[in-house]
């Protein structure tokens, strides 16, 4: 009874609070202020980098550029992957440029070095690039919103199927850092979970230049299952010499858990078919992906990637909560943003839970055999959709300090 | 069955065989660096970018103009040779009388340029480029299953690497290379024209470095930053082996293949670092390298 009065209490002060600062406030400077922020020139900038910068401007444009009257302005940087600079620049953003909103944020060790200055400066970043689960976990905050996918997502979509498809002996090839751990860490519970074992694994050393080795030593534990925990060209690079070794004829499966369009388009389908993986979103499942790819593809000359479909359409929802809040304050727009459920191209009945994790539907593909495959960007087919429920770690099992004990 | 180190033996042959092929691509790399470095005292830190040309003239050979794999392995050091050469006609020329770090600066600053415009105009995830029909497949040799194509670039760079080394030891041009860095004056003074002899071999070298590039394609993403990953590595295999040494550039490098090789099999983590490991001890002991003569 106490804790329901303590309750409606908050709510109304901050109702008062918010409808305040609205009147107050309205938009600040007269502009609503965007900074992209990603690495722009590295081994991640396929994934996002400048095309993720156009799915942004995409956003503004067909937002008539304008909000509530007041102007909307981007701005960019390259963080090169490296937290100091991330969050340096960001702090320059909001202490002198005043940024309203911070999106793209890619390497997740950079995004956990910014989403602290966002914190204590109180205001928004939207993190649409980053894998690590745990942004919305240990170091989740108020003010950021963790939107496209991430490892724990990742880890149950293609785990589970994998497993369920009769692969339950695995063999990881793991990227020697923060991420691949947690990737191995996250994989390994589920298979365990769904009956499987982990038979051995090697932790290789960041940008391994050749894998024939560790996919000799995968070859030669007999397990079914080629787990890849890493990234980027770490995955291009062990998916190539497991082709060349002839990993798959010799009756071994590869599983990668983190890839992107990007990706399969650089190995081309006779590399990667048949693997299997999980993403949030792909340009070809439904006449509204499409429109939108294409619309997209003309601008940049490719088709986007999950995370670059997710910056538009992050962008997007932050600029309509600016517009029915009324203002540009960081509380009122992050309730407005976290209470509207999100629908459009990109996700159905997507909803921000209060850890700051959007929860959307997501999905197991395949990639295509080079004979299945109409066109150039062809490339995968989708096997089942992951409910948004079952995608993402429940709040039960939440360290976030926003929602710990309920 | 018996155990090798704890390590079934088909295990361990494997993974010296791999070692073997990749010490054959340090072999091809550094062999370049340490004739240019022996020749004209430069140090060529534009090599990582030389070799990412090899394989982006190669690609967008392929790509563009439907020049097939046999084709690109002579066109591509020709084409990189030749802006090799007249990079050194018109910028390296006026350093060779000037400190070693003058070159090491005008070629990295070189290669930063040559990568950067290639990441802005292709990107950094890498083109395909696949293996020619003719290599496709692989044996089982019963230890391992041997893909035709890494047998072939064991085969390719010793031919290389020993032809080379033939012609600079053994033969009369290779004599008059060694005189030019012996003693130009006096080597001019018998009719030869030095400042060519040069110029062909930086463009020799850079040859070298953009053949092994082409060979690097099928295996690995032809992408702008391929060389840089492996422009450390193989400079610290030209110093193990002594700087300038071209005997010593090609034993060191297959030698470090193999030790990387074995190093992934007993210690992944640290197989990066271990040639560098290798590079302390040496330089402790033998300070002009494992083939240098001591100065």
């Amino acid at each position: 009874m106490k804790m329901l009065k303590k309750l409606m209490c908050s709510a109304i002060v901050s109702a008062m609070a918010a409808a305040g600062a609205a009147q107050a406030k309205g938009i600040s400077d007269d502009e609503v202020r965007i900074g992209y922020l990603a690495d722009m020139s590295g081994t991640y900038s396929a994934l996002a980098g400048s095309g993720g910068l156009e799915a942004a401007k995409m956003a503004i444009e067909d937002f008539g550029g304008k909000v509530n009257g007041k102007k909307i302005t981007i701005v960019s940087a390259d963080d090169q992957n490296k937290p100091d600079i991330g969050a340096n620049k960001v702090r320059q953003w909001i202490d002198v440029d005043n940024i309203d909103m911070v999106a793209g944020m890619v390497s997740s060790a950079v995004t956990i070095a910014v989403n602290k200055v966002v914190e204590a400066k109180d205001k928004i970043s939207i993190v649409s690039g980053s894998a690590s689960s745990a942004i919305t976990n240990q170091y989740c905050t108020a003010n950021s919103v963790h939107y496209v996918y991430d490892t724990y997502a990742l880890a149950h979509g293609t785990g589970e199927a994998v497993v369920q498809e009769g692969g339950d002996t695995w063999f990881f090839l793991t990227a020697d850092y923060a991420f691949g751990h947690a990737m191995e860490g996250d994989v390994t519970s589920v298979v365990k979970a769904s009956g499987g074992k982990v038979v051995g694994g090697v932790r290789h050393p960041l940008a391994t230049n050749d894998f024939s080795s560790f996919i000799l030593q995968a070859q030669a534990s007999g397990a079914k299952i080629v787990g890849l925990a890493n990234a980027g060209a770490d995955t291009t690079n062990a998916l190539k010499t497991a082709k060349e070794f002839g990993v798959v004829q010799a009756g071994q499966k590869l599983a990668g858990l983190l890839i992107f369009l990007t990706d399969v388009y650089s190995l081309g389908l006779e590399t990667t078919q048949g693997l299997q993986l999980t993403t949030g979103f792909y340009w070809d499942r439904t006449p509204e992906t499409r429109a939108w790819a294409e619309r997209y593809k003309e601008r940049t000359g490719a088709m986007p990637t999950m995370v670059q479909a997710g910056i538009y359409s992050s962008v997007n929802h932050y600029l309509n909560a600016v517009k029915a809040a009324g203002t540009d304050a960081t509380e009122a727009v992050m309730s407005q943003m976290k209470k509207t459920p999100i629908n459009d191209f990109f996700a159905t009945n997507g909803q921000i839970r209060d850890d700051g994790r959007m929860i959307h539907d997501m999905y197991l593909a395949e990639v295509k055999k080079p004979s299945e495959s109409q066109s150039e960007w062809d490339l995968y087919k989708i096997l089942r959709t992951i409910p948004a429920d079952k995608a993402f770690r429940p709040l039960s099992e939440s360290k976030c300090k926003l929602v710990a004990g309920r | 069955m018996a155990e090798l180190l704890g390590f079934p033996p088909q295990v361990l042959f494997g993974q010296l065989l791999i070692g073997l092929i990749n010490g054959s691509f340090y072999a091809l790399l550094s062999l370049g660096l340490a004739i240019i470095f022996g020749l004209l005292n430069i140090i060529n830190f534009a090599h990582g970018a030389q070799y990412m040309l090899g394989a982006f003239v190669a690609w967008l050979g392929l790509k563009f103009l439907g020049v097939n794999y046999w084709v690109s392995l002579i066109l591509a050091p020709l084409v990189v040779a030749a802006i090799g050469i007249a990079l050194e006609k018109t910028l390296l020329r006026r350093l060779y009388k000037e400190d070693h770090l003058y070159g090491l600066l005008l070629t990295f600053g070189l290669a930063l340029m040559i990568e950067g415009s290639f990441v802005h105009f292709f990107g950094v995830s890498g083109q395909p480029y696949s293996v020619p029909q003719a290599l496709t497949g692989g044996n089982n040799l019963g230890f391992m299953f041997l893909p035709t194509y890494r047998a072939w670039i064991i085969v390719a760079s010793l031919v290389i690497c020993f032809g080379t080394w033939y012609m600079i030891e053994r033969t009369k041009l290779g004599a008059y290379l060694r005189a030019g860095t012996e003693n130009p004056q006096l080597l001019q003074a018998f009719g030869i024209n030095v400042p060519l002899l040069i110029t062909l071999t930086y463009g020799y070298g850079v040859a070298l470095a953009a053949f092994a590039g082409v060979l690097a394609a099928p295996i690995y993403s032809v992408s702008p930053v391929m060389g840089s990953n492996l422009l450390i590595v193989v400079f610290a295999v030209v110093v193990i082996g002594g700087m300038g040494s071209i005997m010593g550039a090609i034993v060191t490098g297959l030698l470090m293949g193999l030790i990387e090789g074995l190093t992934k099999v007993f210690y992944p983590e640290a197989s990066t670092t271990v040639i560098f490991l290798v590079m302390i001890v040496v330089l402790l002991v033998r300070p002009a390298g494992l083939f240098g003569k001591e100065a």
